[in-house]
């Protein structure tokens, strides 16, 4: 628990995790409300339609994790840490932790406040969440949020660098896994089990956000939408495993 | 007490500690005495865990640093006083240090007035200069009132105030009982500072004895004469002491004779000085001697 708090001072005491925060949360709700706005008879909204930007809120709230480990290299403030707390895997667990925390809560506020606004918007579209679909598609942002918090912690312990651990998460996330899908026949057999993919399934699995047709085609996904998810945890903190584990070895 | 027992650390092909073995007492200062790249800094982060020796030890009253309960209420150190988040406030920055050894934030309020940061607690430490940062990282190694307390260079890029403050601050701590291990290059500044010295160079052990005793061993004592009868003065020393002459003045450098008896045998013969001084050797000439050989990057001969 003293971990816990230790790494809460960290975080709450410098200023990016709080701009980080609000670029997540203005950012999606904003785009969800411009979305909401254009929305009419042959695009109708709906539950699904107001989440459809919650990536963007992701995308940023990985950058905010990265920046959490990265920032303690950049500064040497990391080894302060180990020099406080040998015990290097419980500090850096206490660390994943509160940005997990932090992110997942943001992915509430994220996915309530893109469905709250939209419901203020078009208040006579069909919004309420009374199907496990729908709620799964809103509350569930925040377990995804939170897994690619853990994701982007260990990407940073392990790259150490702020520059070099953004661009691989950004570049990854939104490019690696949609374009790879470009590869003839393989490629999309591929996708099936990129992570990421599963993330965006575990949302959205047999909604129907978009109308047949739209977007990109459907994946035909080994598991269901929580065996997604597991799939994805098991991913991210498979990678932290590593990820600590290089860190207890390395030189500090 | 700190124990070393043949510490040893590799980069790829380059030795930078090269089994090195010493103890540091509690009760006194002690100076870690080296040439830039000597591999103070990685023996200290070998002492406190932060890097793992390829071979060998170190002990801190007896345990590895890994093993310590509360780390900062056995050991404080300052190893950089970068280690700090430039937008984090002097006092965040202890309060999070203080939190994880379940110190009180009244000991933060505590060190901030001890170091003299209090006025500035609230303000960013990206904003500080060399000499508040550094009394800020004293803070934060003071925080456990620990008993062995380790400082790399910490004075250097200090001002003479800043300089003073630090030795006074490390011969305090002494006085208390505490062990404290304090590293620098400069000899004449440890000089001033430490009761013992451990020098190295290359990542090899060259010396550990009393600040005194080295400085006894590592300069010549020369005596500087000016006389107008120096042709006679010479002849009468050559017996009994090595004699050369100053290339600028002409004075005569005696070696191997004391002032004194310079001066009866000059007295006793008639002969008039105009100068008699002894000249202590240069501390920084003594110790490039000894680690000449040592010096990983030298100049280039100009």
């Amino acid at each position: 628990m003293t971990l816990l708090a230790v790494e809460r001072i960290k975080l709450f005491s410098t200023r990016s995790p709080w701009w980080c925060m609000a670029l997540a949360v203005t950012l999606t709700v904003g785009m969800a409300a411009l979305i909401a706005a254009n929305t009419n008879d042959e695009f109708p909204l709906s539950v699904g339609v107001s989440q459809s930007f919650s990536n963007f809120g992701m995308i940023v709230i990985m950058v905010m994790a990265a920046l959490a480990v990265t920032t303690e290299y950049r500064f040497g403030t990391i080894r302060a840490t180990f020099l406080a707390v040998p015990g290097r895997v419980q500090a850096l667990i206490a660390k994943t932790v509160v940005v997990a925390v932090l992110a997942g809560v943001i992915g509430e506020v994220v996915a309530f406040g893109s469905w709250g606004i939209s419901t203020l918007i078009k208040p006579n579209a069909d919004m309420a969440i009374n199907s496990s679909v729908e709620w799964r598609n809103v509350a569930g942002t925040g377990l995804v949020f939170a897994l690619s918090a853990v994701l982007a912690v260990a990407v940073g312990t392990l790259v150490r660098q702020t520059a070099g651990a953004v661009a691989i998460l950004l570049v990854y996330a939104l490019l690696v896994e949609s374009l790879i899908g470009l590869i003839p026949k393989i490629g999309v057999n591929i996708q099936e089990w990129m992570p990421f993919m599963h993330a965006n399934n575990f949302l959205t699995a047999d909604s129907a956000a978009l109308p047949e047709g739209a977007g990109p085609p459907r994946l035909d996904f080994p598991f269901g939408p929580w065996g997604s998810l597991a799939y994805f945890a098991a991913i991210s903190v498979g990678l932290l495993v590593v990820a600590l584990a290089v860190a207890k070895k390395r030189d500090a | 007490m700190i124990e070393a027992a043949g510490l040893t650390k590799h980069y790829g092909p380059t030795v930078a500690v090269d089994d090195l073995s010493f103890t540091v007492e509690a009760g006194r200062v002690t100076g870690f005495l080296g040439p830039n790249g000597a591999g103070k800094s990685t023996t200290m982060r070998m002492i406190l865990g932060l890097d793992t020796p390829n071979k060998g030890q170190a002990l801190i009253d007896g345990k590895r640093y890994s093993e310590l309960k509360r780390p900062l209420g056995t050991v404080g150190a300052l190893l950089d006083a970068k280690w700090v988040h430039p937008n984090r406030s002097a006092r965040s920055h202890l309060r999070w240090l203080a939190k994880s050894n379940h110190i009180s934030d009244k000991r933060v309020d505590e060190v901030l007035e001890m170091v003299g940061l209090t006025a500035v607690a609230k303000r960013n430490a990206g904003g500080f200069s060399l000499g508040m940062a550094q009394r800020l990282g004293i803070a934060g190694a003071l925080l456990g009132d620990p008993k062995v307390l380790l400082f790399d260079e910490p004075v250097n890029g200090l001002d003479p105030e800043g300089i003073v403050w630090i030795r006074q601050f490390m011969h305090r701590l002494a006085a208390d009982g505490r062990t404290v291990l304090v590293s620098s290059h400069l000899l004449s500044e440890m000089a001033q500072t430490a009761h013992e010295l451990i020098v190295i160079g290359k990542g090899k052990l060259i010396a550990q004895t009393s600040t005194e005793q080295f400085i006894k061993d590592a300069t010549e004592d020369n005596v500087r004469v000016r006389s107008p009868h120096a042709v006679k003065l010479r002849e009468l020393l050559a017996g009994s002491a090595t004699v050369t002459s100053d290339e600028v003045d002409g004075a005569l450098v005696v070696h191997g004779l004391d002032p004194a008896s310079i001066g009866d045998l000059a007295a006793a013969n008639g002969i008039v000085l105009h100068e008699l001084s002894p000249q202590r050797g240069s501390l920084e000439a003594a110790f490039m001697q000894l680690t000449k050989e040592s010096v990983e990057y030298h100049a280039a001969e100009s």
